[in-house]
């Protein structure tokens, strides 16, 4: 074993991380011609509620992950080995069905005439909302309670796909904690709630930074969640960049212009998380 | 109390996750290709799926660019997490931040930088870039898990091995890669995965000859899904569900030697 062992991947990642990223500042700064230009920065700016919803709707998506698959994450570590496992598996195998087709089976699910429209249909709620609720807040009468095709249907989406994201590195964290700490708390009078506030989630934040990480990036620019159930009326960064690269727009300058602004406002939205985590020296290599 | 109300949680939330997962299987038995209304059971969708070619081409991409990125990556990682393991701090973090960048950024930039790279070079979409591009996001997984191998391996038996005669290679081989074993096949299972779930990257490098699985099912959203899909998504599903369940039994079994 040899430190020269590693060269063929730092080759490897200066031809394939390093330089594409070199290439999309590059595209950035330049106009068609290929001469220097700020002016693709000026295009993004004129997309900056689009920006806004994206971080809005992924920072949503993410405390409603972090909400579910903390108390899944903490009764999971709390279980036999056996069961333990078992969780596990039934975590990590939705991952298996393309994710696409669970996205669209969401829209079988929410739409109109979908699974929990015709439900609540047939047990009468909605003509239940009809003549209570409706008439009261004077709004016309409801055929069936749009699930689909807003913001609302976006976060369950990405919050669907992402939530093992969340629950893993948590779990990970968790298991590992020594039972000899609460134990400890404990034997020195805590109650149980402070327990859990002051001990164990403290040291399990790591992995909730993680998490976190883990749920935002991939929500943030997300491009086929909101174009499948956001109904295309709720446009996300990814949905742009997409636009821009493989669409009719195509416009690589601008395209990297809008990537390029994403990705720094991300590493400062991590930078910011890490901060929370100082304890985490284990020479893990800086994340950005 | 609290036992109950936690297992209602978890069936909650296992409800969630796998509500889709009925429909979707459900509906590949459907006599129609509504995918809200039930027509009653039929097996046409499953029987139709074997003589669609362009479905069967893309499933065959799928596999052969998912098989050839776990390979190379995880010879590739494997070497380069040895490697990482020699090195000082410094070059150790050069390397650790450049390995975490492709988990840290969204595979949307991803799609795009590699998009614009292969424009550059020139290189023509097909097979070569979907395999670079999977290789690339592959890697760092396989780093990931094979490094706190290393981190646990006692050193000495590496030097007791060539104090004993073994040259480098042969203690390399015999020694140490029997103890990073675990690693490697998690790392090379993780790449596997991760290639076959890809959409987005995908979408950015494959060309229109060698469209994986995933990317057909995207231009197909746009129409209508064809419950044909629902089927190809269900037999690899059970596969996967079954070979889960062998290993699991397996590795149960193993440990049940053990002690």
């Amino acid at each position: 074993m040899k430190k020269w062992f590693a060269y063929p991947y730092g080759v490897w990642m200066i031809v394939f991380i390093v330089a594409p990223i070199l290439l999309v500042v590059g595209y950035a700064f330049t106009d068609k011609s290929g001469a220097f230009t700020l002016a693709n920065f000026g295009s993004v700016a004129a997309y900056a509620g689009i920006f806004g919803r994206s971080f809005l709707l992924a920072a949503v998506s993410t405390a409603v992950c972090l909400l579910m698959g903390y108390p899944l994450a903490y009764i999971m570590s709390r279980s036999g080995p056996r069961l333990q496992s078992i969780y596990m598996t039934l975590i990590m195998l939705p991952m298996w069905m393309n994710f696409l087709l669970r996205t669209y089976a969401w829209m079988s699910i929410l739409e109109n005439k979908g699974f929990i429209n015709t439900f609540l249909q047939k047990i009468g709620f909605i003509d239940l909302l009809n003549r209570t609720l409706v008439p009261a807040m004077g709004w016309e009468a409801l055929e069936y309670i749009p699930l689909i095709n807003n913001s609302f249907a976006v976060v369950l989406g990405m919050v669907y796909n992402f939530l093992p994201f969340m629950v893993l590195p948590i779990y990970t964290v968790l298991i590992k904690l020594d039972p000899k700490i609460i134990e400890a708390a404990q034997d020195l009078g805590a109650p149980q709630s402070i327990v859990f506030r002051r001990v164990i989630f403290p040291l399990s934040l790591p992995g909730v930074i993680s998490g976190i990480t883990m749920v935002f990036v991939p929500a943030v620019s997300t491009f086929v969640i909101s174009k499948m159930l956001g109904g295309g009326k709720e446009m996300m960064i990814g949905d742009l960049i997409e636009l821009q690269f493989m669409g009719n727009a195509y416009n690589p300058q601008i395209g990297s212009a809008i990537a390029l602004v994403m990705m720094l406002l991300i590493f400062a939205c991590m930078a910011i998380m890490n901060r929370f985590d100082d304890g985490r020296g284990e020479e893990g290599g800086l994340m950005l | 109390m609290k036992k109950i109300l936690q297992n209602c949680y978890l069936a909650i939330i296992f409800l969630f996750l796998y509500a889709p997962i009925a429909v979707l299987m459900i509906f590949s038995f459907n006599d129609n290709k509504s995918r809200v209304r039930w027509y009653g059971f039929t097996l046409d969708w499953y029987v139709e799926l074997f003589q669609d070619s362009q479905i069967l081409n893309s499933l065959y991409v799928t596999l052969v660019v998912a098989l050839a990125a776990a390979v190379i990556s995880t010879l590739l990682g494997t070497v380069a997490a040895m490697g990482i393991h020699c090195m000082k701090r410094r070059s150790k973090t050069v390397y650790l931040t450049l390995n975490n960048i492709p988990m840290s950024t969204s595979d949307t930039i991803m799609g795009v930088t590699f998009m614009l790279l292969f424009a550059a070079l020139s290189l023509p979409k097909g097979y070569l870039t979907l395999i670079l591009a999977h290789t690339t996001f592959c890697i760092p997984g396989v780093v990931l898990s094979v490094r706190p191998m290393l981190r646990q391996l006692d050193k000495s038996t590496y030097e007791a091995a060539l104090d004993l005669g073994a040259t480098p290679s042969q203690a390399l081989r015999q020694v140490i890669l029997p103890e990073i074993m675990p690693g490697i096949v998690t790392g090379a299972i993780m790449a596997f995965t991760i290639s076959i779930d890809d959409f987005v990257v995908s979408y950015f490098t494959a060309g229109s000859n060698t469209q994986p699985l995933s990317v057909v099912i995207y231009s197909m959203t746009r129409r209508r899904i064809s419950p044909k899909i629902n089927a190809v998504s269900t037999l690899m599903f059970l596969i996967i569900l079954v070979l889960l369940i062998v290993i699991n039994m397996r590795s149960s079994r193993d440990a049940k030697k053990k002690s």
